[in-house]
């Protein structure tokens, strides 16, 4: 971590060269750098704020396993392997746009841009389809829900016990919820990434908003990967 | 002390004076603590008030006292620690053979059933000398059992037993009171202890109760047919109940548990969570079919089936009550 | 300088830059965010005192007659929620913080000073939606919120309640994520890490706690809320939930939550009794270290307060030994803080004055947390009055005593006016006695057995509460002396000079009140923290601080 930098002694405003250098940073270094650490230090809260859901759902498989693995069983683990694919895709497009950025290809950092959100919006509508086929099954938790005569996976002459697995699906909703919400603040994050990429904004030299954006995706995408085997792998056999 | 003044509860349990000795040795440490404390300041305060010409001397600190005082705090620390360690396990654990009183919390009363049989509300007669043990559990919210007089309080939750203990050593009428917030009436959940000397307490316990908790449980045990799987051969589709209470249970996933009052109360409510291995799970749930009452009176029961192990024996059994006379705080 | 009136020729400051209410609520300036934190924390200060002597008035008479026993519990809920969440979490952060970490390290602003708006306006949100909770029916759950009460019990707003503290969580988050980058990334060159100031270190530390432990306390409200909406069974028994796991979930982070209201006010205290004793701190590094202790060690005692909840007799132990573990740095700093009096030269103003209540009270305070961290004893004194005596020792002796000192302290720097100090003097000496009285017999009443969140109780425990009410009316004029006073101040108050105190730290290079920008130059710095020798050399007498 590097102290403090070197002394600029002005305070007038030399914008012309360097427009978006905001006024209280010293330098461009150490905007970058603040902008950084301020977007790591965001995600510290995003894993503690994750983090209390995934302790109260490892708590709850613990005790009840069995019945957890019944209501993983009836989550489609297709689906949400495509969206894992989908996802780590998008990540991999977000790192191209950024090279693009730093190689000055406009065009690849807008078609990469482009793709990361149709990759978002194909991860929200898959998401869609298994929210719908749940509703369909009267899996969501509520006055609605029902889970009589489901077997254990591991054994099968025994039957889930119906409140433990709306505890299931009670953390299934909130957590892929809680997520889905971010992958839209994530698109709305994009968009605005895209219209600056689109105004010129982003140069060789500066391409911090893609930087720090990227971080923001690559954390959703890493949440997603831990809620995946979480929540659809549970006691599976081939 | 003063009697509408109080400054120290009554010391009226075998704990009370061991928790009190630690709390007063709490209270001359801090003592001690704060008058250093507040002395220094006050005579550094003074004594280096400021003066014309004469400066402040810069002192960078020394790492020497550093260490000096914060090693030996940490050590009193754990000096503390370890005596309220001892004092806790000493809470924690009631001694074999105690008599059980089942406890049932609710919105805003306080439900005690004696093993014996006898029921009462928002307040519990015991003799004086005797180790009482209370199972409690809520039906409701959490509620928090604390008698001051006896330095004892465990909270009361619901969908499970926790399990305090105490020993009266002086006859009297203490409070009883629910700690932890439950709701609108939470300040007028309380209630008494009333600690009898044997004599009377015999006189009282022969006074009018339904019989023994574990008959009542046995009845409900035929009733609601646990007796056609849990037979007491090896013949029944349900494991044979006699003599198991207390023991290690080898489960069907290979987990091994103690079959305690917690065991039994899940295994009426959630047959499915702790399987006993060679048996199939085909045993039907009673949630929300059985109260918290008749819960007790099962757990009562099943304890029953297994004889007292300590060579002492169980305490003897009290005289059964007569139901034709009734007494005073008892409810039926 | 003895005139009363303003300088013929008005310096251009922070203040007087701009008017208009657009200039204020638009401000992206963190001096006068912190003005604006100022009005607001103090406006809920009021809000949880009232309650709170609506609570003594109550507990004057042992039966319930004043309030019925609904309202008593939405009374002691609002009280804590207001008070923890709405006034000492964001006091000394919000208002001191945000206005003296840039100067100290040397920089125009915070890292990200939108976001420091924005953290404003979230908690303005989140005041309006509390308010909004308390005028329609309010919410009685106690602000620990525990299930399955909160959950399927409570027949008040309870989701309100918990979504307004889950955005006001966030402005906390924001405040601690902008301090730890600005001091990161921003300090001015030479100002390496053991240069400085230790209100900045004691910041750093409580940044961290926000930062890790105020989402926890989120998504636990974000699970009730869910859970009461929609009937889900995560925390509820008779749908297979436990209850024990809000309860750690919510001392997860409502324990570091201490840490956070108390550390800022221990920064404060570390600048002002060297400023007072003419002499740098004793022991710096440990002073520094100990902050981190604090915040490291206070995120690994949580289940002290769950001894007697149902958890194991080995979880308590476990618990038990490490809250004996985070005692230690804060003793560390009680001696520390002692040590630097000696051999120093010193001063009685106001500031000082309430760094001495500070230290006293909070040494009572944290010795009383050895009693309840003391298994044997805990079983007894647990959701007692003892507890309650406790943490106000610490909250209110404690951090509310350095947040009023730290005000005292910078008001000049703040205002460019002087308070007068005979009246801050008289202020703090009510406080003090009237604090003393309102809480200590709350130990004592604790250890009786009078249980908390009671609006009726047994006749005997009586005297001590009247006691304890007579302190708090004592304490009420305490507080609101200064209330008075600076408000007055700012119009006819002296002008302050740039550094009455002739105080070490950047903030006092500066004009007072500073400039927007705070700096017309970086500075460099070249020297250490606390060098009093320095500023008082070259005086031949005394030097001639204010008051």
């Amino acid at each position: 971590m590097s102290d403090s930098q070197a002394v600029v002694p002005t305070a007038a405003h030399e914008d012309i060269h360097r427009p978006a250098l905001l006024h209280h940073f010293a330098t461009e270094e150490q905007q970058r750098d603040a902008s950084n650490l301020g977007m790591w230090i965001f995600l510290a809260t995003e894993v503690m704020f994750f983090g209390g859901l995934f302790c109260a759902y490892l708590i709850y498989r613990h005790w009840y396993f069995g019945d957890f693995g019944a209501a993983s069983k009836s989550i489609n683990a297709l689906l949400g392997g495509v969206n894992t694919a989908v996802l780590i895709c998008s990540s991999l497009t977000v790192v191209l746009a950024i090279w693009a950025a730093q190689t000055a290809r406009r065009g690849m950092m807008l078609a990469m841009l482009a793709l990361t959100m149709l990759f978002g919006l194909v991860f929200l509508g898959i998401k869609g389809v298994e929210y719908r086929d749940k509703f369909d099954e009267n899996h969501v938790p509520g006055a609605s829900f029902s889970f009589e005569k489901v077997p254990i996976p591991s054994h099968p002459d025994q039957y889930a016990n119906p409140q433990h697995a709306q505890i299931f699906f009670a953390l299934y909703f909130i957590m892929t919820g809680l997520h889905a919400l971010h992958m839209v603040v994530g698109l709305g994050i994009f968009t605005w990434l895209f219209w600056m990429a689109w105004k010129g904004r982003f140069t060789p030299e500066y391409y911090t908003p893609l930087e720090i954006g990227g971080l923001y995706w690559h954390f959703v995408d890493i949440v997603w990967i831990y809620l995946f085997p979480l929540l659809y792998l549970i006691d599976r056999h081939p | 002390m003063f009697d509408n003044f109080p400054l120290w509860p009554q010391r009226a349990s075998s704990m009370a004076g061991n928790v009190d000795a630690l709390f007063i040795f709490l209270v001359i440490l801090s003592g001690m603590m704060t008058l250093l404390i507040f002395v220094s300041l006050v005579y550094f305060a003074a004594r280096y008030r400021h003066r014309k010409g004469v400066l402040a001397e810069q002192i960078e600190g020394s790492t020497p006292l550093e260490l000096t005082w914060t090693i030996i705090p940490f050590g009193v620390f754990m000096v503390i620690f370890a005596w309220g360690a001892v004092v806790y396990f000493q809470q924690r654990t009631p001694p074999r053979d105690a008599t059980e009183v089942y406890v049932v919390g609710k919105q805003w009363m306080w439900k005690l059933e004696h093993a014996e049989g006898q029921r009462e509300i928002n307040s519990l007669h015991v003799p004086v000398g005797r180790d009482v043990k209370l199972i409690m559990t809520s039906q409701d919210v959490i509620h928090s059992f604390f008698v001051p007089d006896f330095r004892i309080k465990q909270d009361v939750v619901p969908g499970r037993y926790t399990v305090t203990w105490f020993r009266a050593t002086k006859a009297g009428t203490y409070h009883l009171f629910c700690t932890q917030y439950c709701g609108t009436q939470h300040s007028g959940m309380i209630g008494s202890i009333v600690v009898m000397e044997p004599a009377q307490y015999e006189a009282w316990m022969s006074g009018g109760s339904t019989g023994p908790l574990s008959a009542s449980g046995e009845k409900m045990f035929a009733e609601l047919g646990c007796a056609t799987c849990h037979r007491s051969d090896s013949q029944g589709r349900g494991p044979n109940l006699q003599g198991m209470f207390g023991k290690t249970v080898l489960l069907e996933d290979g987990r091994l548990v103690t079959a305690d009052e917690n065991y039994i109360r899940e295994s009426i409510l959630d047959p499915g969570a702790k399987v006993v291995r060679g048996f199939k799970p085909v045993m039907p749930t009673f949630q929300g079919l059985v109260s918290e009452e008749q819960l007790n009176a099962l757990v009562a029961y099943v304890k029953s089936l297994t004889p007292p192990s300590a060579p002492g024996g169980r305490n003897t059994a009290m005289s059964s009550p007569d139901s034709t006379s009734g007494q005073g705080s008892q409810v039926q | 300088m003895a005139t009363a009136t303003v300088p013929a020729v008005e310096r251009e400051d922070y203040l007087n830059k701009e008017y208009g209410i657009a200039s204020w609520l638009l401000t992206t300036d963190h001096k006068r965010i912190a003005l604006l934190y100022l009005i607001s924390i103090t406006f809920f200060f009021f809000i949880g005192g009232f309650f709170a002597l609506l609570i003594r008035l109550e507990l004057l008479t042992p039966a319930g007659d004043l309030v019925q026993a609904d309202t008593y519990n939405k009374l002691f809920t609002q009280h804590g929620q207001v008070m923890v969440f709405f006034f000492l979490i964001p006091s000394i952060p919000a208002v001191l913080g945000n206005f003296l970490i840039p100067l100290m390290v040397g920089a125009k602003d915070l890292a990200f000073p939108r976001i420091n708006l924005l953290s404003w306006y979230l908690y303005i949100i989140a005041g309006m939606m509390m308010v909004h909770c308390m005028l329609t029916g309010g919410v009685d759950t106690g602000w620990t919120f525990y299930t399955p009460f909160s959950t399927a019990f409570s027949n008040t707003k309870v989701i309100e309640a918990g979504l307004a503290i889950f955005v006001a969580g966030f402005s906390s988050i924001l405040t601690g994520l902008n301090f730890v980058v600005t001091i990161h990334r921003m300090r001015a060159p030479g100002l390496t890490w053991s240069r400085l100031p230790l209100f900045v270190w004691a910041h750093y530390a409580t940044s961290i706690i926000q930062i890790l432990g105020t989402p926890v306390i989120a998504i636990t409200l974000v699970l009730v809320v869910a859970e009461r909406a929609l009937h889900l069974g995560i925390f509820d028994p008779k749908l297979g939930g436990d209850p024990l796991l809000f309860q750690h979930l919510f001392w997860f982070y409502s324990h570091p939550a201490v840490y956070i209201m108390i550390l800022p006010s221990m920064g404060v205290v570390t600048e002002i009794i060297p400023c007072f004793s003419r002499k740098r701190v004793f022991g710096y590094i440990f002073v520094a270290l100990s902050s981190i202790a604090i915040a490291v060690f206070g995120f690994l005692v949580w289940a002290h307060h769950m001894f007697v909840a149902g958890i194991s007799v080995y979880a308590a132990l476990v618990f038990s030994i490490l809250s004996y573990a985070v005692a230690v740095p804060s003793a560390v700093k009680v001696f520390n803080w002692t040590a630097t009096l000696y051999k120093g030269s010193i001063h009685y103003s106001a500031p000082m004055l309430y760094a001495f209540g500070f230290v006293g009270l909070f040494t009572i305070g944290g010795l009383t947390g050895l009693f309840l961290s003391a298994l044997g004893v805990d079983m007894h004194v647990h959701d007692t009055y003892f507890v309650i005596a406790h943490f106000h020792y610490i909250m209110v002796g404690g951090a509310l005593m350095g947040y009023l000192g730290g005000m005292h302290f910078w008001w000049p720097k703040i205002s460019g006016r002087l308070y007068p100090e005979a009246w801050a003097r008289l202020a703090a000496l009510i406080v003090f006695i009237g604090f003393n009285l309102t809480f200590f017999p709350q130990f004592i009443l604790g250890y009786v057995g009078m249980p908390r969140r009671y609006y009726q109780y047994p006749p005997e425990y009586q005297v001590l509460n009247v006691l304890s009410t007579a302190g708090a009316t004592v304490l009420a004029v305490g507080y609101l002396l200064p209330m008075i006073y600076f408000l007055w101040s700012m119009r006819y108050g002296k002008p302050a000079p740039d550094n009455p105190w002739r105080a070490a730290g950047l903030e006092w290079m500066v004009q007072s009140p500073p400039t927007t920008f705070n700096f017309a130059e970086q500075p460099v710095v070249t020297w250490e923290a606390y060098n009093y020798d320095e500023i008082d050399k070259g005086y031949k007498e005394e030097p001639q601080l204010v008051g």
